[in-house]
């Protein structure tokens, strides 16, 4: 079976190559719809897109440097309820494929019958900087080199896992010359037959990818190893903490954006946290001499990240949602290293891997026991 | 408004696991052994009931210190709460540490239902430790 092949990039235009391969897989019936993200007539977006009519897929642009909400969510809301009746092809990055493996084992999305597309992915921009750029997706590509541009959200430019984890189908485009061709690769059995569907015969050397992906996380790994001590380093003690909160007004934009955070209605939303008398305030405000309102915002923070600090992608979209400028990912990227570091847990690495907070050792972890 | 003047006495909140230690506190009550009357205790069905959220509720809104009891391990009466309970709180102690909050106000410890006397040693060291500690930094902040 083959297990992957060179895709021709013709006059330079690498989003119309890709494009045309997706078409193929939906011309051949290999695919019955496609999950990607499509430019929005102004310009002015990408935002994923399920596309059943071929004639719509001239707008799609998989690789344009812009995520306006982790692409796992959509997959979830469109599987949750089961599976769906069709084969979909879904386009992702790798931050988007990890919480995608997440919200399965929370049992929050079904893979069956769909076909996982992993993108290579040099970073995105901020909505509002990609609307305010103007960003052609093929010069981004050609120029990027995955670090340098100030631009570039900070969750991307420390992220370790520029290529994606556990799709079907990768499109590769770290190290490869992108005026002449892109990698496309089966990583499953399920991607090798797809290929095999579409008539492709023999392998092409990744070698030259491999190499470039390995250099790329290496270096992103040394920057991310900074961004830890430096936050680290801004957030120790109550002080820091409070400050980096100060101008929080609990409205839990970033939990509405974040893709593990799955509950229905979260703990911190309901009566238990929100609905007291007057009089239960007065005490709280006479305790302490006085009562930031509203309350319970570090609280929040705090339980969030041990909720899900342990399947956190770092994605970083917390941070994007803040209407105040809070350097949410900050405090979500160290703790959720954190606490992945202390349970050997890589969120999305496997689907075998159990969630670190339903799983347990009988033996393990005495030094928490005082 | 709370005195500040007035010799530092820890605020202490126990989640306290039914089948085990809040027996032994029990035990420890009837048979009259001696400890500091600081632990507010709260009986919980298991010690992996006990959400990262209460313990952090209850630090922020001003206690000193929080204490969960449950049993030991291989003994718990849903199997496995206890285990889970461990690998939460050792999350949440992690986490806090990482943020400067002071971990070592919460401490998990396995008290069987027959063992009020270590309840009620354990119940003294821990009203020590947290009173050399003094008050935490949660409980006089207005601004969290």
């Amino acid at each position: 079976m083959p297990k992957n092949f060179m895709l021709e990039v013709k006059d330079g235009d690498v989003t119309g190559a890709l494009r045309g391969f997706l078409k193929s897989l939906l011309e051949k019936g290999l695919l019955d719809a496609l999950l990607t993200p499509a430019a929005v007539p102004s310009g002015k977006n990408v935002v994923q897109t399920l596309v059943e009519d071929i004639g719509r897929i001239d707008h799609v642009d998989p690789l344009a440097p812009v995520m306006p909400v982790n692409s796992a969510k959509i997959v979830s809301s469109l599987t949750r309820t089961g599976a769906p009746g069709k084969k979909i092809g879904v386009v992702l990055r790798s931050c988007e494929l990890r919480a995608l493996n997440e919200l399965v084992k929370l049992k929050q999305a079904d893979l069956t019958n769909l076909v996982l597309i992993g993108v290579d992915c040099f970073g995105t921009y901020s909505v509002q900087d990609y609307a305010e750029a103007g960003v052609s997706t093929d010069a981004f590509l050609k120029n990027a080199s995955g670090d340098g541009d100030a631009k570039i959200r900070l969750a991307c430019r420390v992220c370790r896992y520029p290529a994606p984890l556990n799709a079907d189908l990768t499109i590769g485009l770290i190290g490869m010359d992108l005026n002449r061709e892109l990698l496309i690769g089966g990583e499953t059995p399920e991607g090798e037959r797809l290929l095999e569907a579409l008539g492709i015969e023999g392998n092409a050397a990744t070698a030259k990818r491999d190499d470039a992906v390995a250099k790329l996380a290496a270096a992103r790994e040394k920057e991310k190893g900074e961004f830890l001590k430096q936050a680290a380093a801004e957030l120790g003690g109550l002080p820091s903490m409070l400050a980096a909160l100060s101008s929080c007004v609990a409205c839990h934009n970033c939990r509405v954006a974040c893709p593990i955070c799955y509950c229905r209605e979260c703990l911190l939303d309901s009566p238990t946290f929100t609905q007291w008398e007057a009089d239960k305030y007065l005490e709280w405000a006479d305790r302490k001499g006085a009562l930031r309102l509203p309350a319970d915002s570090l609280l929040f923070h705090l339980v969030r990240l041990n909720h899900m600090g342990a399947s956190c992608v770092a994605c970083g979209l917390c941070e994007d949602a803040c209407p105040n400028g809070i350097e949410v990912f900050k405090l979500f990227g160290l703790g959720g290293a954190k606490v992945q570091q202390l349970f050997d847990y890589l969120p999305g690495r496997s689907l075998e891997d159990e969630l670190p907070l339903t799983a347990f050792k009988e033996k393990e972890f005495k030094n928490f026991e005082l | 408004m709370a005195d500040d003047n007035k010799e530092f006495e820890p605020i202490l909140v126990g989640f306290f696991c039914n089948w085990c230690t809040s027996t032994a506190a029990d035990l420890a009550g009837v048979t009259r052994l001696q400890y500091p009357p600081n632990i507010r205790p709260i009986r919980t069905m298991c010690s992996g009931s006990v959400d990262a959220v209460y313990v952090l509720r209850a630090l922020l809104a001003g206690a000193d210190g929080v204490f969960i009891g449950g049993c030991n391990p291989g003994d718990c009466h849903y199997v496995s709460g206890n285990f889970k309970a461990r690998r939460r709180i050792a999350a949440l102690k992690t986490i806090l540490e990482t943020l400067g909050l002071e971990n070592d106000r919460v401490w998990l410890r396995w008290i069987s239902a027959a063992e009020g006397q270590k309840f009620a040693v354990t119940m003294r060291e821990f009203t020590e430790k947290i009173r050399k500690l003094g008050p935490s930094p949660f409980r006089r902040n207005w601004s969290i």
